[in-house]
């Protein structure tokens, strides 16, 4: 997107003297003000951490750490017990089994990342270093706007448009009936889901690519095409090992924008809290699958229900505690970048 | 996308690709694979855009009815009685304008201290990995993080409270609260990075001036980047526009806009109500309505939305702004907005 110039943020670039009447009153009263800002926003961040934990604690409690993240019994039915748990004056249930969801979140989130990254991988390459001028000045504005469709959207068009015609077109009835005894297959499974997520996270990724390709220090290139070596093999090995930071914080990124996915995935994912299983060959491509987010949506209405709600908080708190890792991992995968004064 | 003009030339500025030992069709068969693959990828990339805008186009055009853009949603199994979005695009111009008055002034005030003042130094330092996690935390979480703060009794007259005495926490202000979280870090992040690249000794002039740092953010480099925070606000909207999951918690996504009672646009803000996402949702097959002409008329005035404020921030990071010669410099430098879709 632009090869800012290497002058890194507040903290590394060298500060203006300070004024000479910075000591007056109203100055340090700005200062104080911005930063008592400044901490509440930091407060709020605290607050919303620890009060998402501990209503989330009676969930982990119960089940134990490794429990709760384990497989067994059928994760629907659990849920469905909780909702009603603890209305009627009985002890609240909050026996779970989340792994179906788990493993639903890290199927869509890993495959769609997978298949996104070395789409855009290439698709950045092509942005930067073969579309000629007028293509570069369209795809720009192109790819902008694929990332800012609305997920709502997205999830419209695959459950209307693209739900249909994998349920017509990929689906036959053996393979419905092939695995028709653990669960109904439909035109929102796991591979339309993955796929419209490969969508929604595309443009993210070229974004980030494509800025640090076009950082490359340009003598780099030059040296190696003065050494006769042709444009793909400089573009290979030059251009792309020098982004290769820049392509791991792209993926990052993405997982962790896939991951926080909700609605468009409770639409087109099928909705149901099953562990597809790659065992079952083609099929398991087929099968429905829920993801914590989008079990979260789904089950909204249920949020004051006293531990179907909680159970919900567990699962924004995995999440949660997932994204920070996410955003602290891009965070150290884009440092190297910083030495050749690239900012994606 | 501040791409090479001509990715490797010579010194003399000839093209090494026009040169016969550079063409193309003397290069090994995987070399030649790749470079059709990053074609192939190119082409994919601006196809699905097209399959989709279309796809928006032709539906839209083909559902939408200027009388749904002005009647209210009935609750109606007959689809021809059941109204149109009005209320929706209301709730959307509504939160929108909510949302971004939080976050505007918060954010901007942030990216000042952020960038000009900084100190403590361990203070600013997770303040910055702060707001970079507001970015990361999905909006549902956001959303049923909202729906915890907004139910305490002391925040009450925020929202309603049932007869039982519990309060509800579903209302304009609660959303538009969470959504300015959304809105936050794309504000602060375009604000900062302007602010850095204004040069040294645009403060030091104004400090020789006399003036003090705070008279110096307010008056010489705010004004400076408004372009960049215009954009930042923007693309802050665009993300509140199009954000669902804290309307389907927070909002309840009624299919009215149902006031709290009261002062006229308070006991709106108060009540619970429905954007134009949030209409698209329910009226999805996944949703109660399931009325798939009116979501698909619903999603494409929400895409047409997108696609102006998307025009908006094009023209705002890159416009030609430069007619004054002697400002030029700065905005040029300023240009170099970071693209903050990326987040």
């Amino acid at each position: 997107m632009h090869a800012a110039p290497a002058g890194e943020s507040s903290g590394a670039r060298p500060r203006s003297p300070a004024p000479a009447r910075s000591g007056t009153q109203s100055d340090r009263r700005t200062e104080r003000v911005l930063g008592a800002l400044a901490a509440g926003v930091l407060g709020l961040i605290a607050l919303m951490t620890i009060t998402v934990f501990a209503k989330a604690w009676p969930s982990f409690s119960h089940n134990g750490l490794t429990g709760w993240f384990q497989s067994g019994g059928d994760v629907d039915q659990q849920l469905r017990e909780m909702l009603t748990s603890g209305t009627q004056g009985g002890h609240p249930t909050y026996h779970l089994r989340a792994w179906p969801l788990l493993w639903g979140t890290i199927l869509t989130t890993g495959l769609a990342v997978l298949i996104g990254i070395v789409f855009s991988t290439f698709a950045a390459i092509f942005i930067v270093e073969f579309a000629p001028a007028p293509v570069r000045r369209v795809i720009e504005p192109i790819v902008r706007l694929l990332g800012g469709v609305p997920s709502v959207v997205y999830g419209l068009i695959g459950i209307l448009a693209i739900a249909p015609w994998v349920n017509h077109h990929l689906l036959s009835e053996s393979r419905k009936s092939s695995v028709e005894y653990l669960v109904q297959l439909a035109g929102s499974n796991l591979s339309t889901a993955t796929l419209i997520l490969t969508v929604m996270i595309t443009p993210i990724m070229v974004a980030i690519v494509s800025s640090s390709l076009a950082a490359v220090p340009g003598p780099w290139t030059e040296g190696s095409a003065a050494l006769g070596v042709n444009r793909w093999r400089t573009i290979w090995r030059i251009s792309l090992r020098t982004a290769r930071p820049a392509i791991i914080a792209a993926a990052v990124l993405a997982t962790a924008r896939a991951l926080g996915e909700a609605i468009m995935l409770s639409m087109v994912s099928g909705g149901r809290g099953f562990a597809a299983n790659p065992i079952d060959g083609i099929t398991f491509l087929f099968e429905p699958v829920r993801p914590l987010a989008a079990t979260i949506v789904q089950n909204s209405e249920a949020l004051s229900a006293p531990s179907l709600g909680r159970t919900l908080y567990a699962m924004a708190a995995v999440l949660m505690v997932s994204a920070a890792l996410l955003s602290l991992a891009g965070w150290a995968a884009k440092q190297p970048l910083k030495r050749y004064g690239i900012r994606a | 996308m501040a791409t090479r003009a001509t990715p490797l030339t010579a010194p003399g500025g000839a093209p090494l690709a026009g040169r016969p030992r550079d063409s193309i069709a003397a290069w090994p068969l995987a070399d030649r694979l790749g470079y059709l693959t990053c074609w192939a990828a190119g082409i994919a990339l601006c196809l699905v855009t097209a399959a989709i805008v279309l796809f928006m186009l032709v539906k839209g055009i083909s559902y939408l009815r200027p009388s749904l853009l002005v009647q209210s949603p009935q609750g109606s199994l007959d689809q021809s009685k059941a109204g149109g979005f009005l209320d929706p695009i209301v709730g959307t111009l509504l939160l929108t304008a909510l949302g971004t008055a939080l976050a505007a002034p918060v954010g901007v005030a942030l990216a000042a201290w952020l960038s000009e003042y900084a100190r403590p130094a361990w203070l600013a330092r997770t303040v910055e990995s702060g707001v970079e996690m507001i970015a990361g935390v999905p909006s549902v979480v956001l959303a049923i993080f909202g729906l915890l703060v907004f139910s305490q009794g002391f925040l009450s007259f925020l929202s309603q409270t049932s007869a039982g005495g519990s309060v509800f926490g579903k209302s304009f202000f609660a959303a538009g609260g969470m959504m300015s979280l959304l809105a936050l870090p794309l504000i602060v992040s375009s604000t900062r990075e302007a602010l850095a690249q204004i040069p040294a000794h645009v403060r030091e002039a104004s400090y020789a001036l006399g003036k003090t740092r705070a008279t110096t953010i307010w008056r010489v480099l705010l004004p400076s980047v408004r372009p960049n925070i215009a954009s930042g606000v923007t693309l802050g909207m665009g993300r509140i526009i199009g954000d669902t999951a804290i309307v389907v918690v927070l909002l309840g996504a009624t299919l009215q806009t149902e006031g709290a009672g009261g002062a006229p646009l308070l006991s709106t803000l108060r009540g619970t109500g429905s954007t134009l996402t949030s209409y698209v949702y329910t009226n999805s097959p996944t949703g109660e309505g399931n009325a798939p002409q009116k979501a698909y008329a619903a999603a494409f005035v929400l895409l047409m939305l997108v696609v102006g404020l998307n025009a908006i921030v094009t023209r705002l990071s890159n416009g030609p702004r430069a007619t004054n010669a002697e400002r030029s410099p700065l905005r040029r430098g300023l240009r170099a907005v970071r693209t903050p879709w990326t987040r």
